[in-house]
C-alpha cells in the first residue's frame, strides 16, 4: 500500500497530540516547553505533507511550494518564542526558586 | 522491491520511533532525558521531510532544532534546579484529564484526516526540480515583505531575551 497524505497527517496528528498531553499534564515548565516545540514541529510535518501531495502537476513548482514557506515562518517564529520563554523561565527561576508551573501561582486569583 | 515499497517501510520505521521517541518526552522522568528524546524526534522529523521531498527544510530542520534550539533548552535545563533529580519531569494532578483530552484529539483528528476527500494530484513526485531555488525565489519575491518581518521578529526576541534574563 503506498504512503499517502493521510498517513502523514495521522501521523501528525499524533504527534501533536502526544505534545497536547505533555502541555496539559506537566509539571516542569521547561517540559511544557518541549512538548510546544513537538506540537509545532507535528504542525510542520502537516503543512510539508500537504505541500508536497498537491503540487500543480503542470511543472508549477512555485505554487505547490507556499506549505514549506510557511514552514521556513513557523521554524523562524518557533526559535524566537523558544529563546524569549527560556529566559522568562530563568527569570522566574532566579526569582522564586521552582520551575513548577503549580508553585507560581502569583497571578492566581 | 519497489520505490513505493522502499518509501512505505521508510516512512513506517521512521514514524514508529517518532511516536516512541515523543512518548519519551512525556514519560521520562528525568527532564534531561526528555529533552534528548526531543532531540531524537526532532531529527525523525527531518528524515519525513526527506521522503517529503523537501530538501532544504530538512536541512533547516537539523541546523535550528537539532542544533540551536536544544541547545537553548539543555542550557535552561542545567541552569534550573534538580535537573538529574528521577522526579525532574513530573506530571501534575490533572494528568487524567489530560489524557483524556488528548486522546479525544487524536481521534476527533484522525478520524477528520480519514474522512476528508482531499484531491491529490496524482503525479506527485514528478516535476520536483530544484526545490530549493524555488524556495529562495519565492522567499525574495512575493514572500519579501514576511520574510523582512521575520528577521526584525528574531531581532526583537533577541534582545527581549537578553533584558528579561539579565540580572538586574
Amino acid at each position: 500500500m503506498p504512503i499517502t497524505l493521510t498517513h502523514y497527517l495521522v501521523l501528525s496528528a499524533l504527534i501533536f497530540s502526544i505534545g497536547l498531553f505533555g502541555v496539559l499534564a506537566k509539571r516542569n515548565v521547561v517540559a511544557i516547553l518541549m512538548c510546544v516545540e513537538v506540537m509545532m514541529n507535528a504542525v510542520n510535518i502537516a503543512l510539508v505533507a500537504i505541500s508536497h501531495y498537491r503540487l500543480v502537476p503542470a511543472g508549477n513548482l512555485v505554487s505547490g511550494l507556499n506549505g514549506q514557506v510557511l514552514t521556513l515562518f513557523v521554524i523562524t517564529v518557533s526559535a524566537a518564542e523558544a529563546s524569549v520563554a527560556l529566559a522568562i523561565i530563568l527569570a522566574i527561576y532566579r526569582g522564586r526558586r521552582t520551575v513548577n508551573v503549580d508553585e507560581v501561582n502569583l497571578m492566581k486569583w | 522491491m519497489t520505490t513505493d515499497s522502499y518509501t512505505a517501510l521508510a516512512f513506517y520505521v521512521i514514524a514508529g520511533l517518532m511516536v516512541v521517541g515523543a512518548l519519551g518526552i512525556v514519560l521520562l522522568p528525568r527532564v534531561v532525558h526528555a529533552a534528548l528524546a526531543m532531540v531524537f524526534v526532532f531529527f525523525l522529523i527531518s528524515g519525513i521531510y526527506v521522503l517529503l521531498g523537501a530538501d532544504f527544510i530538512a536541512a533547516t530542520q537539523i541546523i535550528i532544532y537539532v542544533g540551536a534550539i536544544t541547545v537553548l533548552f539543555l542550557f535552561a535545563i542545567m541552569l534550573t534546579n534538580r535537573s538529574y533529580a528521577p522526579d525532574s519531569n513530573p506530571a501534575n494532578s490533572q494528568w487524567m484529564a489530560a489524557t483524556g483530552v488528548a486522546v479525544l484529539t487524536f481521534g476527533s483528528l484522525a478520524a477528520l484526516v480519514s474522512q476528508a476527500n482531499i484531491p491529490q494530484s496524482s503525479d506527485v513526485s514528478a516535476g520536483l526540480g530544484d526545490v530549493t531555488l524555488a524556495l529562495g525565489q519565492l522567499l525574495m519575491g512575493p514572500y519579501i515583505i514576511p520574510f523582512e518581518i521575520a528577521g526584525v521578529l528574531l531581532l526583537a526576541a533577541m534582545i527581549g531575551a537578553i533584558v528579561i534574563a539579565k540580572e538586574s
